[in-house]
């Protein structure tokens, strides 16, 4: 494919992104001065800042690199995964399980397991989390610096280098806090930065209808019936109607349900946004916040795809490049920015796109510092020192946690397949934690082995239910069937991961019930107050004007994200 | 909160608009350039609208300070 040529004014625009990133980080360097400061933020962030990060943290390089190659490849159906899967999940987080996290006063997800059922639960979280962030974090860099380097003919090593010490250099100056802040810059970087982009192509296209019956003629074309790729319900009835491979149940319970719930209501990358604000109001309030801006992005992220693949049809197939005979979906933003941005504004969009990295790699340093720190370290390693002594390990932390994420890097340009299959054993093991959360929250006789041994047990469900199966059209290995048999065959990837997830949250959510059934409570109902809903006293909210009740708003983003699938239907 | 995330966000912003505005101005007579985002001048344009979202986080984190100090 063509390099994007870069000029002085925007190699301009990119250093002062820089030179303010690092200057956040200055700024907040004298607030630094206890362990709460530096790994919580002292727990006084403002909430729509909590709920801009909060979003901002997930909003790395897969976001924006893959939603929008989503949205090329399966059209509006890739919106699911915020109109099905996001926002209910972060209505629920808000309103029912931001009282537990932040009223136990715990300082992390594994924390709260620890309080909630036993410390090997802790435990067991705290470390495939923490080996988790740190090949997310790697992955990022890998991404950018191949991204960069078939984009610009930027340096492979030098992207690594520049990403990993800014990021190193920002979280050490500020922690937590410097993380959030950045978050936010990037939050508003990365809508500026692509607005027009969507503006621009869609003008080119010759509007919204007629972005419509092009894509209409691309389904055609593919074999599938008109209005795949722009009607997000219709051809649903049964997964070999649509692109995307998966039927209503797979999208409504594997991905809405249980994918979407695990990601959002346990996974600490975007909790410790909540928990670092700077009331329980305002913590419950950070995901509704976030959901709001969430609901629109897929007009920022996956309708550039549909508008690229849009085009690549009418250029006859030369507009996104080849690869092995199809088109490279992943670089639909890319070739976007380089087609409709001339010098100037394509700097404001390549400092966006660099700005998605970062924030996603920072969201994983921070997340791994606190964990490493409070959740290992201090539990397992060192437990008693001083304020500061943990302090210290945080600062050597965020070094060690970025050389290793370099090493991930480099590891992954030479074992690719390892690092998918790592990620891939990481979906196991989130799956079916939000069954061991919502016995853990809203049944008080869930015990400690019931929920160590139902994870344990749903995580090994996942894999035996992906060695079984394997997706239409590849071969045994990381997709799958690698038991030997296959006992069934998945239409897609997509429904196989959809069907996988069931699988797993469905054992852990049995075995969990069975097994504390069997065991004794190991933890008194005086113990488990405030960690579990029938005995915590009900936070009382009538009083507060409507925008501040996190009922109230969560309905609001509720409405909305129903509105939006009908629209879309 | 001791730093306002609305000052260094619109101070950025404003810089980066009037950066985009000068560049879009120097550029205006370079149809060819143009031409890629369909000859609008989009450098001008967008950074118009970057520097009045930059100043107006300044406004605002400027007004909080007052009230804040008050």
């Amino acid at each position: 494919m063509p390099r994007i040529e870069l000029h002085a004014v925007d190699y301009l625009i990119l250093c002062i992104y820089f030179l303010f990133v690092l200057g956040i980080g200055f700024a907040l360097k004298r607030y630094m001065k206890t362990g709460a400061d530096f790994f919580l933020s002292a727990r006084s962030i403002p909430a729509w800042i909590a709920g801009l990060a909060f979003i901002s943290a997930n909003l790395g390089a897969q976001e924006v690199i893959g939603m929008s190659a989503s949205g090329a490849k399966y059209g509006i159906m890739t919106s699911h995964f915020y109109w099905v899967g996001a926002i209910p999940a972060m209505a629920f987080v808000g309103i029912f399980m931001m009282p537990f996290y932040y009223g136990s006063k715990a300082r992390s997800v594994p924390e709260y397991l620890k309080l909630r059922y036993d410390e090997k639960t802790r435990g067991f979280n705290a470390i495939s989390f923490a080996v988790m962030t740190v090949f997310s974090s790697g992955i990022s860099m890998y991404a950018l610096a191949k991204l960069f380097e078939i984009l610009l003919g930027w340096n492979f090593h030098f992207s690594v280098f520049i990403s990993g010490v800014i990021v190193l250099a920002y979280i050490s100056l500020g922690g937590l806090t410097s993380a959030i802040y950045n978050e936010v810059l990037q939050f508003f970087l990365i809508v500026l930065g692509f607005l027009p982009l969507v503006l621009l192509g869609l003008r080119d296209v010759g509007g919204w209808h007629e972005l419509i019956r092009k894509l209409n003629e691309v389904a055609v074309g593919r074999g599938f019936a008109p209005g795949t790729m722009t009607q997000s319900w219709a051809h649903t009835g049964s997964a070999a109607a649509n692109p995307m491979g998966v039927e209503w149940f797979g999208v409504v319970f594997g991905l809405g349900f249980v994918l979407s719930f695990g990601y959002w209501c346990t996974d600490f990358l975007v909790v410790q946004r909540a928990m670092a604000a700077n009331s329980m109001s305002a913590a419950r309030r950070t995901p509704l916040i976030a959901a709001v801006p969430k609901m629109l992005f897929p007009f920022l992220v996956i309708l550039p795809g549909m508008i690229a693949i849009s085009m690549h049809y009418q250029t006859k197939g030369t507009f996104l490049p080849m690869e092995n005979g199809q088109p490279n979906y992943n670089m639909a933003m890319p070739v976007m920015l380089g087609h409709y941005y001339p010098a100037g504004m394509l700097g404001l969009g390549l400092t966006a796109l660099m700005a998605s990295f970062m924030s996603g790699m920072a969201g994983n340093v921070t997340a791994f510092n606190t964990v490493w720190t409070y959740d290992i370290y201090q539990s397992y390693i060192r437990p008693g020192q001083t304020d500061q002594h943990y302090l210290r390990v945080g600062h050597i932390t965020t070094v060690v946690g970025i050389l290793l994420s370099v090493a991930c890097a480099y590891a992954a340009t030479q074992f690719n397949n390892i690092l998918d299959f790592l990620q891939l054993v990481f979906a196991f093991v989130n799956a079916p934690l939000f069954a061991t959360f919502m016995l853990g929250m809203f049944w008080r006789r869930a015990t400690g082995h019931g929920a160590f041994w139902g994870l344990l047990i749903g995580t090994c469900t996942a894999a035996i239910h992906h060695g079984l199966t394997l997706p239409a059209g590849t071969q045994s290995g990381i997709h799958g069937g690698w038991l030997g048999t296959i006992v069934h065959q998945y239409p897609s990837d997509m429904a196989q991961n959809f069907w996988t997830a069931i699988f797993a949250w469905t054992a852990c959510f049995i075995a969990t019930i069975v097994i504390s059934l069997a065991t004794a409570k190991n933890k008194t109902d005086d113990q488990l107050k405030g960690l579990v809903y029938s005995l915590t006293p009900k936070i009382k909210d009538h009083d507060l004007p409507w925008h501040k009740q996190p009922a109230m708003l969560g309905l609001i983003v509720i409405v909305g994200a129903l509105i939006l699938n009908v629209v879309f239907w | 909160m001791k730093l306002d995330i609305r000052m260094p966000m619109g101070l950025m912003f404003v810089i980066v608009g009037l950066i985009l505005v000068v560049y879009g101005a120097m550029t205006s007579s370079d149809a060819e350039m143009y031409k890629r985002s369909l000859g609008t001048n989009i450098n001008l344009l967008w950074g118009l609208v970057l520097f009045f979202i930059g100043a107006l986080m300044v406004v605002l984190a400027r007004r909080a300070m007052r009230d804040g100090t008050k």
